[in-house]
């Protein structure tokens, strides 16, 4: 076979072309998922609850990841900035990562617990009321009631794509969306045990709804917060 | 269209605008509701048209073969509609980032909704069908046959314009699955499957049925162009919806894997869908417009191999510094330095097509355009592989300085090849004897150029001072400046950023009159270009 | 890491090796001896069309 046969045979050529963009993403790709030091071993990452999971999908849909990153690098900077480095061990249950590849404002990573309940409210509401340097819009809309058709297909969806969510979480999903944001209603408390960790009140100062704002809150105020570094050894997970 | 094929065809349509209704009807969401509606919408239209075009006189085509070319007399007509359209929604959030009272903080309107809609714009709605277009122009020549099944590239352009309607309502309605540039959820994904795989049998098929013994360099480029798009989309894809009758979807990967399937995906869809299709555009067009052929065959050649082998790999220059393995961000870094040689290859190749014409450069504002998207390919060939090495890369991570390389590469090469490109073929395509005016183009130049410099220059500025600024340190140790005190200096370089864009967004409109004015068949008596060369530079 | 190891010898030994190759072989075709008349001949195509019909 010479160079002259590819240059006449149209079927040659598209088999060969294909051959030879596919081997660079086979390389790649491949390995991370049973190169087994792709992800840390790391206690404390759960999968999210109903509401945080509806949080992130607010997130999602509103493009947050568009100017804000969840992904601090290494750098001194960047750890005083931010907290600790992120593992791939957080975003293991994220469909996709939402690392983000731009920070018009400030990486998120690390931004559960930060700031009140209270401060994210009013900040989404109305950011310059707050922070006047701040670019970002405002997310008044968020106070609307929280629509989801069918929570445990959410659930079911995940566990199929592999976070591992138990039948006792999916069963109880619907009661623990609304829970959540309701310390005074009787399944609180089976949140906190069925979702270590989670924070169970009302996010949004309005008790009657469950509100987007809720959501979003929920999720914003645990993101960073699930790993126990005192069980992280950095020098084991050397990749 | 026969009586016959068009019965089934209608029926087919049929039965997808009763699926969509039932589709609407059931729908768990807003979104779903909606885009099963256009669904319909636009089977109904389907429907009409079909009807309508059918005829019962069986006349066979005796005469001599044509092109078929008016699917790409539409292309250009959609390319530049969606061009306007694209540049305009860049313009309006490149001054929400300067003056954030325009989000006017409504769902529809704010940041994180438009954005996508003015990258898929650009990418996929400007580019895409500027593409689609070009590549159907060119293979027919090249291989000097018309279309293989005509009905289907109509299929092809109409499918893909659903798509960008699909995709840009689902956007502002916040339709989607964040993944940048691949944004459309999982029923606009499919439908788009379906378009490209119609798409590459169209291609590929009058690529087997050419009236020439060879198949020129430029289809290798296209065809390598749809085939790799089809692979990274179907992989990159991969969603599992939470209902049939829902909008809402997860990704197949998670966390790091799909980080890195993402910018597999993400660069490659500038590797193919803006480079590789692009320089099958520009191994046509530039010849054409030189009237030369191109400088060396042999270097397109393995220009070809070597950019197609090496794209593949520098994905992960993405994700420097993330929880991606180390060999995974070395690799991609390695290979992304190795892609600067084939990139300079086919750019030197470009330009040295020129070589005893330069001249041209001088009367010929169509042949000057060409000639700066290819030197704007250079410039972007050689400033990615500079910030896929990791130590600039961790200044220019987060930053502007992104903005801006995306920009002189889509301004400047993608956007200034296609509008040569359309120059070039607007007056034979519509049959004129040349362009309305050669002064506008020239005009048109000149304001995109400077748009195009206005903005590149302002985004280095802001993003390498935000990038040091974020690592600057006092000499006690802390911290210089806080995150929103480094926002507050961004703002001059917002406002000059959105003006910018507004210069490019007025060359576009003034592409536009020209190309109508060409079409209505008016030629403009201008002083000889020449002349006006000489008093403009 | 076993695996990554066995891995990475691999690619830094025969992986590199075989890339090498091809792309010499790749040059050797685009530039193998008689090449330059058939080449000549394809890098003018785009200025020979126009009709259909003309054979």
């Amino acid at each position: 076979m010479n160079h002259g046969t590819i240059e006449r045979n149209g079927s040659l050529l598209l088999v060969l072309s294909l051959l030879v963009v596919a081997i660079g993403g086979l390389v790649e790709i491949a390995p991370l998922f049973y190169l087994e030091n792709t992800i840390e071993k790391v206690k404390g990452v759960r999968p999210y609850s109903p509401l945080e999971l509806m949080g992130q999908n607010i997130y999602k849909r509103e493009g947050c990841n568009l100017c804000h990153s969840q992904m601090i690098r290494p750098f001194k900077d960047e750890v005083e900035r931010y907290g600790h480095y992120s593992l791939a061990a957080e975003s293991m249950y994220d469909h996709p990562f939402l690392w983000g590849s731009k920070r018009t404002g400030p990486d998120l990573a690390r931004v559960g617990g930060r700031y009140s309940d209270e401060w994210h409210r009013e900040h989404m509401k109305a950011p310059r009321n707050l922070v006047p340097e701040s670019v970002m819009p405002g997310y008044p809309f968020l106070m609307q009631p929280l629509k989801v058709h069918d929570i445990q297909a959410h659930l079911k969806v995940n566990k199929l794509l592999g976070v591992p969510y138990t039948k006792d979480q999916i069963d109880n999903a619907a009661v623990d969306l609304v829970s959540q944001a309701n310390p005074d209603s009787d399944g609180a408390e089976d949140v906190e045990a069925r979702y270590p960790k989670a924070l169970v009140r009302d996010f949004d100062g309005k008790p009657e709804t469950l509100t987007e704002m809720d959501a979003l809150i929920a999720y914003l105020q645990v993101l960073g917060t699930m790993v126990d570094f005192s069980t992280y050894d950095a020098k084991a997970n050397l990749r | 269209m026969d009586p016959i094929s068009t019965i089934a065809a209608a029926a087919a349509t049929l039965l997808a605008i009763i699926l969509a209704l039932y589709s609407s009807a059931q729908a768990h969401d807003t979104v779903f509701a909606v885009h099963m509606m256009i669904f319909a919408i636009a089977g109904g239209l389907t429907l009409f048209f079909l009807i309508r075009n059918c005829s019962f006189t069986t006349v066979k085509a005796t005469g001599p073969q044509m092109y078929n070319d008016s699917i790409v007399r539409y292309g250009i007509i959609a390319t530049l509609f969606w061009g306007i359209i694209g540049f305009a929604v860049g313009v309006l959030i490149a001054s929400q980032l300067a003056f954030p009272a325009l989000n006017f903080d409504l769902p529809w309107t704010n940041f994180g909704r438009l954005r996508p809609l003015h990258t898929s714009a650009v990418v996929f709605a400007f580019c895409g069908n500027a593409l689609i277009a070009t590549s159907f122009y060119v293979v027919q020549r090249t291989c000097r046959t018309p279309l293989a099944f005509g009905g289907l590239a109509w299929f092809v352009f109409w499918g893909y314009q659903l798509f960008i309607v699909l995709a840009a309502t689902g956007y502002v309605l916040g339709s989607t699955q964040t993944k940048e540039y691949a944004e459309p959820e999982w029923h606009v994904d499919l439908w788009l499957t379906v378009v490209w795989v119609a798409y590459l049998i169209v291609f590929f098929f009058t690529l087997l049925r050419r009236r020439e013994p060879h198949i020129y360099v430029a289809n290798w480029f296209y065809l390598a162009f749809i085939v790799t798009v089809a692979m990274l989309h179907v992989v990159n894809g991969l969603a599992v919806p939470v209902s049939a009758f829902s909008s809402h979807s997860y990704a197949a990967f998670s966390g790091v894997q799909s980080a890195l399937v993402q910018w597999w995906y993400g660069h490659n869809a500038v590797g193919f869908f803006l480079t590789a299709g692009f320089l099958g555009m520009m191994y046509y067009f530039v010849p054409k417009q030189a009237n030369r052929p191109v400088y060396s065959y042999r270097l397109s050649i393995i220009h070809f191999w070597a950019v197609i082998f090496l794209y593949i790999w520098a994905g992960p220059h993405h994700l420097h510094y993330t929880a991606l393995p180390d060999w995974a961000q070395n690799l991609g870094m390695v290979f992304s330095i190795m892609l600067w040689m084939p990139s300079w290859g086919g750019m030197i190749n470009g330009l040295m097509t020129l070589s005893g014409a330069w001249d041209k450069l001088r009367t010929d504002p169509i042949l000057r355009m060409m000639v700066a998207s290819i030197a704007f390919y250079g410039m972007a060939t050689f400033e990615g592989p500079l910030m896929s090495i990791k130590a600039v890369n961790s200044l220019s991570h987060y930053t502007d300085w992104t903005i801006g390389h995306v920009h002189s590469g889509a301004l400047g090469w993608n956007a200034l090849v296609s509008f040569g490109a359309i120059y070039f073929m607007v007056p034979k395509l519509w049959s004129r004897k040349e362009l309305y005016s050669l002064k506008l183009v020239n005009w048109h130049f000149w304001t995109a150029m400077m748009g195009i410099v206005i903005y590149a220059s302002s985004m280095w500025v802001s993003g390498i001072m935000q990038g040091l600024m974020w690592r600057e340190y006092n000499s006690d140790g802390f911290l210089v400046y806080s995150f929103a005190e480094t926002v507050v200096q961004m703002h001059p370089f917002y406002v000059l950023r959105a003006a910018g864009g507004l210069m490019f967004l007025i060359g576009g409109v003034i592409m536009i009159y020209n190309v109508w004015r060409t079409i209505r068949g008016e030629v403009k008596v201008d002083q000889p270009v020449s002349q006006i060369i000489t008093v403009g530079a | 890491m076993e695996t990554y190891t066995a891995m990475r010898a691999f690619a830094d030994s025969w992986g590199l090796l075989y890339m090498v190759l091809i792309f010499l072989g790749v040059c050797f075709f685009a530039f193998r001896p008689g090449s330059k008349k058939i080449y000549d001949e394809q890098a003018r195509i785009p200025l020979n069309e126009e009709h259909p019909n003309n054979d």
